[in-house]
């Protein structure tokens, strides 16, 4: 490694962010005393606060990178993910934000157990709260390995990747949620900046969206494509010469290109045969990612914080505005990223696409100096804000599950709050450990693809049973755990399938280590739908989970809950009528 | 009300009212999650069954990307605020309907 190839400008930036991050962390950890503290920050914090910390910890390195690397590599398709992330966010609000705010309980487990009084639900809950965040923990950890393979030249990807699961760890070990919920808030902002300055400079310089766009000919555009402007005014559109390995323009500006094609492709069938599969593609990850996001736990818990259902919409309408306008600016990056730095198509891992976002502004380097290297080191504090929010969101909700359930519920109900808190730390550190050794196993593979995978089990597991349980009276224990337990782990064990023989294709060190699963590559190339429906599960195991709690509930109604109504009064009840429970309280127990 | 040896639920308890209460919050959602859904999945429809009409171009967009890329955005945002506002609406009304109808037994 050679130090002279560090870039002052991005050393100190992303410093700066860890260090801010770092302190605030510590600073809060003074003033968060009791377990409620830890747990959901007290439950006041402002919708403001609130709002801009919900979207901090939502937008994750998949946002950040991600997205624009997945753009660049496959065009159209790839915008439903931005989309979908950001407008699963309506879902959430119609029809599961304010009933479960009202009904005030810490976590999802505690939900589980509330609304069904089983404490065998709440141990299933946790697991897949385990489950959800280690799938989501994998993408955040490679944009880690990613980020700082990239700084630091030379620098293996797994070492990137120990340094910043460590890093944050320690924080949230210190700090726990009253820190989150304030450091969350100001990266939001930090990631706000940290898109939207550079691209509208690269835009100011390389020509705007839609002119960078209009680069891209397809048929549909005549035989005679568009002059192509050599200097208007400030833009300079001049496209850089695509090489072999970069889809074809035509593929890339249309739907239905690489990424919803590629397993019909393999197959060898006919673009007849497969515009049918592309379409059914496209509406399963709509699905997982629409039926994701309202069912995301590290998202869910936040809600808690509001202190009533009217700011938690209030809360809702602002994160939708945040992060939508958000998700315009990443694809921005994709498509100037295809014309003016194509050299990314040729390799893959940490060097390929998924790091556009912090390569494109160097090329004002060229142009302008200095300002090049500025702009690359705020897009790298922006990458650093982006995975250091979401791991100590997750971190924090996994460690929650940990400690709260598994400890404080399943293991030693009459621990202190002390031991409570104690507990916390050890947790924090076990699962960030955890999530380090997994996040350095998943290098070759695309970083939003597996977030869009953690969202397709989310949707097939809490969703369900989130809108079922709110919305109707006679759902019973067994049919929601039936449910929630067969869609999520039909989806978890599709996902986990395709991803080993991904891996298996690696030409890397990984490709060794998942060497055997390499004959399911076979299996795909035979059963061009199945890898289809593997690939994203969501369009059946959605609908699977659904109809297995109504008819297990059905078959059990002799369950149902015997107060039921009262627990849909709470549910939807105004809280102006004063039938809001406290479902833990502190010190006093049980008591009403 | 039939008199009865328990003393009374009253009004909020009721069977009446927790069926009103949430077939109404429930319709509010469905129509906003429905106009949501149609354009969400109506888009890749349009997508497969008229590509040469999405592709048209748009100051250099493709409608399809121009769609979906910037303008569903403000869409959904409208969609959540009438939402939020007409919820807020709702609740007040319900609120007032059952302290009405606990003070009218009273």
């Amino acid at each position: 490694m050679h130090f002279s190839d560090i870039n002052p400008w991005i050393l100190t930036l992303a410093g700066i962010t860890v260090i801010a991050t770092l302190l605030m962390g510590f600073r809060s950890a003074k003033s968060s005393k009791s377990a409620s503290d830890f747990f959901v920050a007290g439950r006041s914090v402002s919708v403001g606060w609130n709002a801009s910390a919900i979207s901090g910890e939502y937008l994750s390195a998949a946002s950040f990178m991600g997205i624009a690397g997945m753009v660049m590599s496959v065009g159209y398709d790839a915008l439903w993910y931005p989309v979908c992330y950001a407008c699963g966010y309506l879902f959430l609000l119609l029809f599961i934000a304010g009933p479960l705010r009202r009904f005030g309980a810490y976590t999802i487990p505690d939900f589980a157990e509330g609304r069904y009084d089983s404490p065998l639900f709440r141990k299933i809950a946790v697991c897949f709260v385990l489950f959800i965040g280690f799938f989501y923990t994998m993408p955040q950890m490679k944009g880690a390995g990613t980020t700082l393979a990239y700084i630091f030249p030379g620098l293996p990807y797994w070492v990137g990747v120990a340094v910043v699961g460590g890093v944050i760890t320690l924080n949230v070990a210190l700090g726990g949620m009253k820190g989150i919920t304030l450091v969350q808030a100001v990266q939001y902002w930090i990631k706000m900046f940290a898109i939207s300055v550079p691209i509208f400079v690269l835009m100011f310089v390389y020509g705007g969206y839609g002119k960078n766009l209009s680069l891209n000919h397809s048929a549909a555009d005549g035989a005679v494509p568009p002059a192509i402007e050599q200097t208007i005014g400030s833009g300079n559109a001049i496209r850089h010469p695509l090489p072999q390995k970069a889809p074809k323009d035509e593929a890339w500006i249309s739907p239905f290109g690489p990424l919803t094609t590629k397993a019909a492709k393999a197959a060898g069938l006919s673009p007849e045969e497969t515009r049918p599969l592309s379409l059914l593609y496209t509406f399963s990850l709509i699905v997982a990612l629409v039926c994701g996001t309202a069912g995301l736990p590290h998202i869910l818990v936040r809600f808690y914080t509001n202190p009533d259902g009217v700011a938690a919409k209030k809360t809702t309408m602002w994160v939708m505005i945040l992060i939508g306008v958000f998700y315009v600016f990443p694809p921005v990056f994709g498509v100037i990223g295809r014309n003016f730095l194509p050299e990314l198509y040729a390799a893959s891992g940490s060097k390929g696409p998924d790091k556009v976002v912090l390569e494109l502004p160097t090329l004002i380097r060229e142009k302008y100096g200095v300002l090049g290297s500025i702009l690359s080191g705020i897009t790298c504090a922006g990458a650093f804000a982006a995975f250091m929010s979401t791991f100590s969101g997750l971190l924090v909700s996994m460690t929650s599950a940990l400690a709260h359930d598994v400890y404080g519920r399943m293991l030693k109900p009459s621990a202190t709050p002390e031991e409570r808190m104690k507990m916390f730390k050890w947790c924090a550190v076990l699962v960030g450990g955890i999530s380090v050794l997994l996040g350095s196993l998943v290098e070759p593979l695309e970083i939003n693809f597996m977030v869009g995978q953690a969202f397709a089990i989310a949707a097939a597991s809490y969703f369900p049973l989130l809108f079922m349980s709110v919305w109707w009276r006679n759902m019973t224990m067994k049919g929601a755990a039936t449910g929630m337990l067969t869609g999520g782990l039909c989806a978890l064990i599709s996902a986990a399938v395709v991803n080993v023989s991904t891996l298996a294709l690696d030409k890397g060190p990984m490709g060794k280590v998942f060497s055997s699963f390499a004959g399911i590559n076979d299996f795909w190339k035979a059963h061009p739908l199945l890898r289809i429906l593997a690939e994203q599960p969501a369009i059946w195991a959605v609908p699977l989970a659904v109809a297995l709690m109504f008819i297990i509930s059905k078959a059990t109604r002799k369950t149902v809950p015997a107060d039921a109504r009262m627990k849909m009064l709470v549910l939807h009840a105004p809280e102006a009528l004063g039938l809001k429970q406290e479902y833990i309280q502190e010190q006093q127990g049980p008591a009403h | 009300m039939s008199d009865t040896s328990r003393p009374d639920p009253g009004f909020i308890h009721s069977d009446a009212f927790l069926h009103g209460l949430m077939k109404r919050q429930l319709r509010l959602s469905i129509i906003c999650g429905a106009s949501f859904m149609l354009v969400l999945l109506g888009l890749p429809l349009a997508n497969y069954l008229a590509p040469a009409f999405m592709a048209q171009r748009v100051g250099g967009f493709t409608l399809s990307w121009l769609v979906l890329g910037v303008l569903f955005f403000p869409y959904v945002w409208i969609i959540s605020k009438i939402f939020i506002t007409r919820s807020m609406a709702l609740e007040d009304d319900e609120v007032k309907r059952a302290v009405a109808a606990e003070n009218s037994k009273i």
